[in-house]
């Protein structure tokens, strides 16, 4: 069975996200990038349905050079190979670019099951999946707290509102996994060396047939405005705790009359 | 130009939710609100809708809608589309408002715009405001697609107020392609959850991965009995295992806006600030001078969230017994 993950390299989880006001994009040059825990999650989904049922895991990825750090690591966790879609062409893609660039890099892959996190840890519009779905022509099985293969068809319990649902279709097809699912597991020395020689594919937007009619900001739907900071709250003050706390607490509680 | 507004309404727990409402009450300030309700809904869903401002229900109860996720959705939600042509669709930033408008932005390449808090129409052109990065910044966005505007809303952005309509059903064919049979939805199960819940809780008493360990939870429970609230966590301490999902707080879990909300061992990542910032009263209990979630409290306290928690109870208790 062969595993495709999707997700992102982002700033890594010790970095503040600022905004470039003239791109109104983030700023992710000269910033420190991890893999996406959403997408380290996935890559560790889709590690433990290949060892269970056999096959590869392809991560595929877009993103700068910067990328290649998380690329690295979801190798040395045990991903066999990776796709990194690096083009300037695609840069200020909203979602629905971002989607078309993926599904069509997935589809120069075997797959059987494609993987994503909900959403990204950064960014967080959580329906890049769902349009990747629509593109592949594949049903979407999403919010998976818990993924079974069985033979051709795919299995999830889908996180809900008063619960969970079991949730069934065939392959192929894709999963969108809940950052609780699993642990990813930490990549080990073997695991480093190896990813070394693992092979990274490059592609450009036009490799996947895509023009800036379809990718890119020039194609982008979502047109960001204005960017800024919201209103402050008002008002606030911070004590440092010197043994009176709990006190200062309980007194502030009374002035706003909750005791 | 249309000023039409489309709200997807959704039923969970046998209820139209109170995201839908507060959906429909925003879209018939701002235009004229319909709403689309389809699969099985409690036989007063339809009247429900007209009374927060819905002026027409399409409707179908068909089953497909329930035993298959998504796509028959998609296929019936496009088709009025087309057919309608609304000037706004909103969906609520659910499991299936989410999936819906996925397939819907792609399946009429018109993108959609996620994470929205408020917006306006002018001339056809709808602007959004989206807190984009949790509290540190706030974009407005645009979607210059031709077409329907899909918007997927975060839930308590509005304040639900009745607006009577007289109730207006149109019936619409269900979705019958065999081939939108892909996601089958085989059982739902229910987990019970223990205490008072945090929908609608006028307190919450949150931990984060500062309280280091499941039992710690214990206290903030005796916190909250206190004052007569419920207990969250953030997406740190659930991943951690200590509480279940239920509890979570944040733009991947619940979004509350209690009066009170006490954040202890929270440092505040953006995942988190998203779900409660607009809480009414915000008291943190942290170590780190330098926590985000400081910046947003109405009462910051640098300190040892063991030695200040016992002391704020046992001087609750203290007053109240007073």
């Amino acid at each position: 069975m062969n595993v495709v993950v999707c997700g992102k390299v982002i700033p890594a989880s010790s970095v503040t996200i600022e905004i470039d006001p003239s791109t109104k994009r983030m700023v992710r040059k000269g910033v420190t990038h991890e893999l996406d825990p959403a997408a380290a999650s996935a890559v560790e989904e889709g590690l433990r349905l290949t060892e269970k049922h056999g096959g590869a895991v392809t991560l595929i990825t877009m993103g700068m050079s910067d990328a290649t750090i998380g690329i690295r690591s979801a190798l040395a966790m045990g991903a066999t190979s990776a796709v990194h879609i690096l083009d300037d062409a695609v840069a200020g893609s909203d979602t629905l670019g971002t989607a078309k660039v993926l599904a069509a890099a997935i589809k120069k892959q075997e797959f059987d099951l494609v993987i994503c996190g909900t959403e990204s840890s950064d960014s967080y519009s959580g329906i890049v999946p769902g349009q990747v779905a629509h593109f592949l022509g594949v049903p979407a099985v999403t919010f998976a707290k818990e993924v079974t293969v069985d033979g051709d068809r795919v299995t999830i319990k889908r996180q809900s509102e008063s619960g969970y649902d079991v949730v069934e279709a065939a392959l192929p097809a894709l999963v969108t996994t809940t950052s609780g699912i699993n642990e990813p597991r930490y990549p080990q020395l073997k695991g480093i060396m190896a990813a070394k020689k693992k092979e990274i594919k490059v592609y450009t937007a036009a490799d996947l047939g895509l023009g800036s009619d379809q990718v890119g900001e020039s194609a982008a739907r979502e047109k960001v405005l204005t960017v800024g900071r919201p209103p402050k709250r008002q008002g606030g003050k911070v004590i440092t705790d010197e043994g009176e706390g709990g006190k200062q607490i309980a007194d502030f509680l009374a002035e706003l009359k909750i005791i | 130009m249309s000023d039409l507004i489309w709200v997807y309404a959704e039923v969970v727990d046998d209820k139209i939710t109170p995201t839908t409402l507060e959906m429909l009450t925003k879209a018939a300030e701002v235009g004229k609100a319909e709403a689309v309700l389809l699969g099985p809904a409690p036989d007063d869903a339809a009247q429900t809708l007209a009374n927060f401002g819905a002026s027409k229900v399409y409707r179908s109860a068909d089953s497909v809608y329930g035993e298959y996720l998504t796509l028959p959705a998609a296929e019936t939600v496009a088709g009025l589309i087309q057919k309608h042509n609304p000037a706004v669709m909103l969906f609520a930033s659910s499991y299936a408002g989410r999936d819906l408008a996925a397939a819907l932005s792609a399946g009429l390449d018109s993108g959609a715009i996620t994470d929205v808090g408020d917006f306006v129409l002018k001339n056809g052109t709808v602007e959004a405001t989206i807190p984009a990065l949790g509290a540190s910044y706030q974009n407005t966005s645009t979607l210059v697609s031709r077409g329907t505007k899909l918007l997927l809303v975060r839930p308590k952005s509005f304040e639900p107020k009745t607006n009577a309509q007289p109730l207006l059903v149109e019936e619409v064919p269900a979705a019958s392609d065999e081939a939108l049979r892909k996601v089958h939805m085989k059982e739902r199960v229910v987990v019970k959850r223990e205490g008072p819940q945090l929908e609608g809780a006028k307190t919450i008493v949150s931990g984060g991965r500062g309280l280091k360990g499941e039992e710690n939870f214990e206290m903030l429970k005796e916190l909250a009995d206190l004052l007569g609230g419920a207990v969250g966590a953030t997406r740190a301490a659930v991943d951690a295992g200590w509480v279940p999902y239920a509890m979570q707080i944040g733009q991947t879990g619940k979004t509350v806006k209690p009066d009170l909300y006490i954040a202890c061992g929270i440092s505040g990542a953006v995942q988190h600030l998203s779900g409660m910032k607009t809480s009414k009263t915000i008291i943190a209990i942290n170590k780190d001078p330098e926590a985000p979630i400081l910046q947003i409290s109405d009462l910051g306290v640098v300190g040892d969230v063991f030695k200040v928690v016992p002391q704020l109870i046992e001087e609750i208790k203290k007053r109240k017994g007073a």
